[in-house]
């Protein structure tokens, strides 16, 4: 049973369509890229799966529910959990309260009011910063972090939560060669715990770390399948070399 | 390609000296805030407690009922506070809440004999909590999050709206509003104006300023300034971005009806603006006027404009209005921050919410060798 089943799915903005009957299969603890030229759909169809854009048509299924019509905060209830893009890290929070923020999601109001979780999270929130490499800047605003260490902060407030599946939007958008290879490193232990669905433009990245890729053109799906599976397709080397 | 392989580590290298260089640039200027920022803000508390405290014994009695309405629309303004500097919910009728509970209250007193303290007060908080749950469901439950323009324009009209009713209303009193209401008892004394009125809504002011401390420094506080810096970003954590600012709307609505019942028994009289536009409009400047987002400034603010606008009208009589907005204009153009944010920074400001933590981590680290 996959963890993650999009079917079907058509997006409509107007007088463009973005999406054109587009799917995505993800199983469970599976590392799973998302890739296609500009304009394909990626970040449109991760935001329908998000619940940032509601689908023109289609379903998507998560854990076996139909959650098509669920807002962000039922799905990040029901166990998922988005990385943005763009980077929104709350910049005048220091570190330690952004993880915090994301780890009290769920407490119940009044736990909140009488902060009755603080102590309990404290050795998670220094855990998860010390996965991160981000232990010793704890108490700085997370405006003083670099764009790399904001990036890695993003991605352990999202996993926060103990989402069962992770959607990241370009995680390596502006990064060095050498934080490129770092949240390569970053992400590798979560895939005991945690599904992932990527986009990314940097294919040797993506190479390195996923296990299956889905390749969008046009707002559908061109191929789907195991990394050598796609790097042996012809539409697709097709599709990179028109580009290029 | 050993060469090309060199360039990227140079290229490496450099980055890396570039990002050493930032953090220690960027640890530099958090350490001195840190150090030159931690404990302002409580000593500004501790002063204005102290001012208070003394105020009567040194004020002339007219200045005292001076004071004590000041006090009271301090109270006003940490509601707002509440609302805008800690949630971002612009409510631009905040004196709908204020003012329906002194019309309550004033009702009360009129028709049904009711003055004693421990009746009116909680009544006029339930009031305004109540048409703060009713406003802000409206407002905010929404299936989508409202946006800042539709909160401000709808709480503009609430509170326009319930102007226009009130000086309608014949049972309400029209243009003329409530006058001569019975003063607050408690047993068989009466609360006149003066230094034991003064006295008792600054002892109200200092509880609900502790509280409201109590709130916005807990994890509840932080869950706020989520809200109010990124509202989508933490509902995609699973927060009830909605609800949480229902709540605290509706804490900001009791704490207005609060002040509001309060003012209605030491004026001894309501007037329909009590409900209206100008008041709602002068408790977001006293709040942009001291600094929103902290507490004391809400009520330094309010101290100011007041002081300044009663100073003014003594001794201009005729220009003072024109003086009063130019001054507000030069703060609100230089100062957005408000006056506070002279002698505080950003980081005490927005506050660290794992401060305890740190001290048990700085602990840790140097029990470790």
């Amino acid at each position: 049973m996959p963890l993650l089943e999009a079917a079907g799915i058509k997006k409509i903005f107007g007088k463009l369509t973005a999406l054109d009957g587009a799917a995505l299969t993800v199983g469970e603890n599976e590392f799973h890229g998302l890739i296609g030229p500009n304009g394909s759909g990626k970040s449109t169809l991760m935001k329908c799966i998000a619940g940032a854009e509601v689908p023109t048509q289609g379903k998507v299924s998560f854990l076996n529910a139909d959650i098509t019509a669920f807002t962000p905060t039922e799905r990040a209830r029901a166990g998922m959990s988005l990385k943005f893009q763009i980077t929104s890290v709350l910049p005048t929070l220091t570190l330690y309260d952004n993880i915090l923020l994301a780890l009290q999601a769920q407490s119940s109001l009044f736990d909140l009011v009488f902060s009755r979780t603080r102590r309990l999270l404290h050795d998670q929130v220094m855990t998860m910063l010390t996965q991160f490499r981000l232990a010793d800047r704890a108490f700085d605003a997370a405006a003083a972090l670099s764009h790399g260490q904001q990036q890695w902060l993003e991605i352990a407030m999202a996993l926060a939560g103990k989402p069962k599946l992770l959607l990241l939007d370009e995680p390596t958008g502006g990064m060095s060669l050498e934080e490129r290879r770092v949240t390569g490193e970053l992400l590798q232990p979560i895939k005991q715990h945690c599904s992932l669905v990527i986009v990314e433009h940097d294919l040797d990245f993506i190479r390195d770390i996923c296990d299956r890729l889905t390749v969008l053109d046009q707002g559908k799906v061109l191929a789907s399948g195991t990394v050598s599976e796609i790097q042996a397709n012809k539409s697709v080397q097709e599709i990179y070399l028109r580009r290029a | 390609m050993l060469k090309s392989m060199s360039v990227v580590r140079e290229a490496i290298a450099d980055d890396e000296a570039d990002d050493a260089m930032a953090e220690r640039v960027a640890a530099g200027q958090a350490k001195e805030q840190v150090e030159t920022g931690r404990r302002v803000l409580p000593i500004v508390e501790g002063v204005v407690l102290v001012a208070a405290l003394f105020a009567p014994l040194v004020l002339q009695d007219y200045l005292t009922v001076f004071a004590t309405r000041v006090i009271i629309l301090a109270l006003f303004a940490l509601s707002f506070d509440l609302v805008w500097g800690y949630a971002g919910i612009m409510s631009f009728g905040q004196a709908l809440f204020f003012g329906s509970a002194g019309y309550g209250v004033a009702l009360l007193a009129r028709d049904l004999d009711i003055t004693n303290i421990f009746l009116v007060l909680p009544a006029g908080t339930i009031i305004g909590l109540t048409f703060a749950l009713l406003l802000g469901g409206f407002l905010l439950l929404g299936r989508h999050p409202s946006s800042v323009i539709f909160v401000s324009l709808g709480t503009l009209t609430g509170s326009y709206a319930a102007d226009r009713l009130a000086r309608g209303w014949y049972y309400l009193g029209g243009q003329n509003g409530i006058p001569s209401i019975a003063p607050m008892t408690i047993g068989g004394y009466e609360f006149l104006e003066g230094p034991p009125f003064y006295y008792l809504v600054l002892g109200i002011l200092v509880v609900v300023y502790l509280l409201c401390r109590f709130l916005v420094r807990s994890q509840f506080g932080l869950a706020l300034a989520g809200l109010r810096e990124n509202e989508q970003r933490i509902a995609f954590f699973g927060y009830k971005a909605q609800h949480l600012k229902a709540i605290i709307f509706a804490i900001g609505g009791a704490i207005a009806g609060l002040a509001g019942s309060l003012y209605a028994f030491h004026e001894g009289f309501v007037w329909p603006n009590m409900v209206g536009v100008v008041v709602s409009t002068q408790v977001v400047l006293y709040v942009l006027f001291g600094g929103s987002g902290t507490l004391i400034g809400a009520v330094i603010g309010t101290v100011i404009v007041e002081g300044v606008s009663f100073w003014l009208s003594d001794n201009y009589r005729d220009i003072w209005p024109i003086i009063l907005g130019l001054l507000l204009l030069l703060v609100i153009l230089f100062r957005p921050l408000g006056l506070i944010s002279l002698v505080s920074g950003e980081r005490e400001r927005v506050g660290s919410f794992g401060a305890a933590a740190k001290e048990t981590e700085k602990e840790k680290r140097n029990a470790a060798p």
